[in-house]
């Protein structure tokens, strides 16, 4: 898994892609990592234990879903209406797949492998390359090193529980929004784009103080609904850079 | 505790693998494709907005909006993800060490 040497330029340029892809991937990895140890220390300090806190991480395995859990239960919610918030925002993970199913062309176990690690990063790494086999790596290799770093930070945040105290000295709690803004960012190259963004991310605020935890960034998935049956349509309007499938 | 993480777990591998199992001709109209592109634009927009100026249900501005400013500064500086992240968590932890 880990990324070759960055020292020496390489000559042409394909290695060189899949060699910056390798080093993103774990990049994408290291940050969400850090993530997951306040994942762990809020699981336990939530009343789960760290067999549970550690079960989550390994099988439920896209972070948004296990904050809701967690913070569902915390907040005195019962497991059933923790469980629905959790599958809720898992709903956004569909609609990656269905985003990279003709990119990706997974196919038998591959397919049902890579559900597995079908997450935000995994998608947003995918979608930049323009190719399915370099789009293949960037989903396998940031998958995997978030898979590998999410669980083991999760461990340890479980295991240190208290003592870590409160994560948010560290800064962990802005680096989580400068992480999803990173993976955004790429894909602000069109007005259609930045629009639905913005959009989205104001529907969502707008609906924090009424809504459940998780709810606010389902129903920002209408935007993009809204956006594709009343916005302009036409080549022109799609993003410049917008991934094409391979021939 | 463990039948809602039992439920949890099945549940959002499924809906992954269903994801990935929607035939692609469903790819090829126009319309679907385009939502398609958008979808993770906007919910990547909702979360960097509910991670950034929210806490559980509450609306808050607070040190977390110096680490994403300096977040999009070292973007528009083409700077790689990890020193985005490490230079937004870093801002927000020196200013509530001064604090």
């Amino acid at each position: 898994m880990s990324p070759p040497k960055v020292s020496d330029v390489p000559a042409n340029r394909q290695p060189s892609e899949r060699r910056q892809i390798l080093v993103d991937s774990l990049g994408v990895g290291l940050a969400t990592g850090a993530y997951g140890i306040s994942f762990g220390a809020i699981a336990v300090s939530s009343g789960f234990d760290v067999w549970q806190t550690c079960a989550l991480s390994l099988f439920v395995f896209t972070g948004a879903s296990q904050f809701a859990l967690v913070g569902v239960i915390a907040s005195g919610g019962a497991p059933v209406s923790a469980a629905a918030t959790a599958l809720m925002l898992g709903t956004r993970n569909t609609l990656y797949g269905l985003r990279l199913a003709s990119l990706l062309r997974f196919r038998g176990v591959r397919r049902v492998a890579g559900a597995h690690i079908l997450i935000d990063e995994s998608t947003a790494m995918a979608l930049k390359p323009a190719d399915t086999r370099n789009a293949r790596l960037a989903f396998t290799a940031t998958g995997l090193s978030v898979f590998v770093l999410w669980n083991l930070a999760t461990a340890v945040g479980a295991v240190a529980g208290k003592a870590i105290g409160d994560t948010s000295v560290y800064g962990l709690d802005a680096a989580v929004p400068a992480a999803f803004l990173a993976l955004l960012w790429p894909r602000l190259t069109s007005a259609r784009t930045r629009s639905t963004a913005l959009a989205a991310g104001a529907l969502a605020l707008l609906l924090v103080p009424n809504a459940r935890p998780g709810i606010p960034v389902i129903a920002a998935a209408g935007v993009a609904l809204a956006v594709t049956v009343l916005g302009p349509t036409g080549e022109a309007a799609e993003s410049a850079d917008g991934p094409e499938r391979s021939a | 505790m463990w039948p809602a993480i039992i439920v949890t777990a099945v549940g959002c591998y499924l809906l992954k693998l269903t994801g990935l199992s929607i035939p692609d001709r469903v790819l090829d109209r126009p319309l679907v494709r385009r939502l398609a592109d958008l979808i993770p634009v906007a919910l990547l927009g909702a979360l960097v907005a509910v991670e950034a100026f929210s806490t559980g249900q509450q609306l808050r501005l607070d040190a977390r909006l110096a680490g994403v400013a300096v977040a999009v500064a070292a973007l528009l500086a083409r700077a790689p993800f990890l020193v985005v992240v490490v230079s937004a968590a870093a801002t927000t932890a020196l200013i509530r060490l001064a604090a």
